[in-house]
C-alpha cells in the first residue's frame, strides 16, 4: 500500500508543468526525459550542455529538498533486481522507437494537443495497466 | 552560460516536483497501474496538475515569435499516428508496468542513491542505444533527426 497523496501529487505535477514551460519559453524545448537524455548518449548531440544541465539540476533535486527542508522522499522498489534491468532495457527500446515517454508526450505533447501524442499515451497508459495486472493477479509476481 | 544555468534550474523544478509528486516512487507508481489492487490514484493528480499548467503556459509562451533564449521553437512537426509510435509506446508501457520507472521519475531517483534506480537508468540507457543503433543498421540512410517546424 501507498499512501493517497492529492495535494502533493498536484503541486508535485503543477512544478512538473512549470519547467515544462519555462524551458519552452526560453530555450524553446520540450521538457521530454527521452529526448533530453537520448541527445546525452552517443553521437552526443552538439547542444548537449543544456541537457546535461537540465538533467544534473533533476538529479540535485531531491538531494536539495533533503538537506534544506529534511523533507524525506518517500521510495519503495518492491521489484526483483533483474527484472528492473529487464525493465529498464524495455522502456529505453520502447521510448526510443515511440519518440517519447511520460513527460515528452503525456505532459508537452497533450498540451499541445497532438494527436500522436495522445495516442502514445493512450496506448503505454493500457499497456502498463494491462502489465501490472498480469504481473500480480496473473502471474501473482511482485 | 545564462542558457546552461537557466537549464540546471528548471530541471531542479523537474525534479523537485517529481520527488514531491510521488513519480520517483516504484511502489507508488505500480499501485497507481493495479486498479484491480491496491489502486493508488494519487499519479491522476500528478498528470493533472502538469497538465494544467503547461496547457495554459503553453498557450501564452507558442505565441510568442521566439524563445527568450534561441532563434526558434523546436518543435516535433510529424503529426502522424504510424506503427512506431504506437508500437513504441506499447513496449515503453510494458517496461513501465514491470519495473515501475519511466524516465521522468527513474533520473531524479538517482538523486536518492538508491541502487535500484542506478540500475534502472543504466538498462534503460543501453536499451536507447540499442535502439538506436539497429534503427541506424536497418534503414539504408541513417536515421535523421526528426524535422522541425515554427509553431507545429
Amino acid at each position: 500500500m501507498t499512501e493517497f497523496t492529492p495535494v502533493m501529487s498536484l503541486l508535485g505535477g503543477a512544478l512538473i508543468g512549470l519547467s515544462a514551460v519555462l524551458l519552452m519559453a526560453f530555450h524553446g524545448r520540450i521538457a521530454g526525459m527521452t529526448g533530453i537524455l537520448t541527445g546525452l548518449l552517443a553521437p552526443l548531440s552538439s547542444d548537449w550542455a543544456w541537457r546535461a544541465a537540465f538533467l544534473a539540476g533533476a538529479i540535485l533535486a531531491p538531494m536539495l529538498i533533503l538537506g534544506l527542508s529534511g523533507q524525506t522522499i518517500a521510495y519503495e522498489s518492491p521489484v526483483p533486481m533483474a527484472w528492473i534491468v529487464i525493465g529498464g532495457l524495455i522502456v529505453g527500446v520502447g521510448v526510443y522507437i515511440g519518440s517519447g515517454c511520460t513527460s515528452g508526450h503525456g505532459v508537452c505533447g497533450i498540451a499541445r494537443l497532438s494527436p500522436r501524442s495522445i495516442a502514445a499515451t493512450l496506448t503505454f497508459m493500457a499497456t502498463a495497466v494491462l502489465t501490472v495486472f498480469v504481473v500480480r493477479h496473473v502471474l501473482g509476481g511482485f | 552560460m545564462q542558457r546552461i544555468v537557466l537549464a540546471g534550474m528548471f530541471g531542479l523544478i523537474f525534479g523537485t516536483g517529481i520527488a514531491l509528486s510521488g513519480m520517483a516512487n516504484p511502489a507508488k507508481v505500480l499501485n497507481f497501474f493495479d486498479i484491480a489492487g491496491t489502486w493508488d490514484p494519487s499519479l491522476a493528480f500528478v498528470m493533472g496538475g502538469a497538465l494544467l499548467v503547461t496547457t495554459i503556459g503553453y498557450r501564452f509562451v507558442l505565441k510568442r515569435e521566439k524563445p527568450a533564449l534561441e532563434a526558434r521553437f523546436h518543435l516535433p512537426a510529424n503529426r502522424r499516428i504510424d506503427a512506431p509510435l504506437l508500437a513504441g509506446s506499447a513496449v515503453f508501457g510494458i517496461g513501465w508496468g514491470i519495473s515501475g520507472f519511466c524516465p521522468g521519475g527513474a533520473i531524479p531517483a538517482l538523486g536518492l542513491g538508491e541502487v535500484s534506480a542506478w540500475a534502472f537508468v543504466g538498462a534503460m540507457m543501453a536499451g536507447i542505444l540499442a535502439a538506436r543503433t539497429s534503427a541506424a543498421r536497418w534503414t539504408s540512410a541513417p536515421r535523421k533527426p526528426p524535422e522541425f517546424r515554427q509553431g507545429a
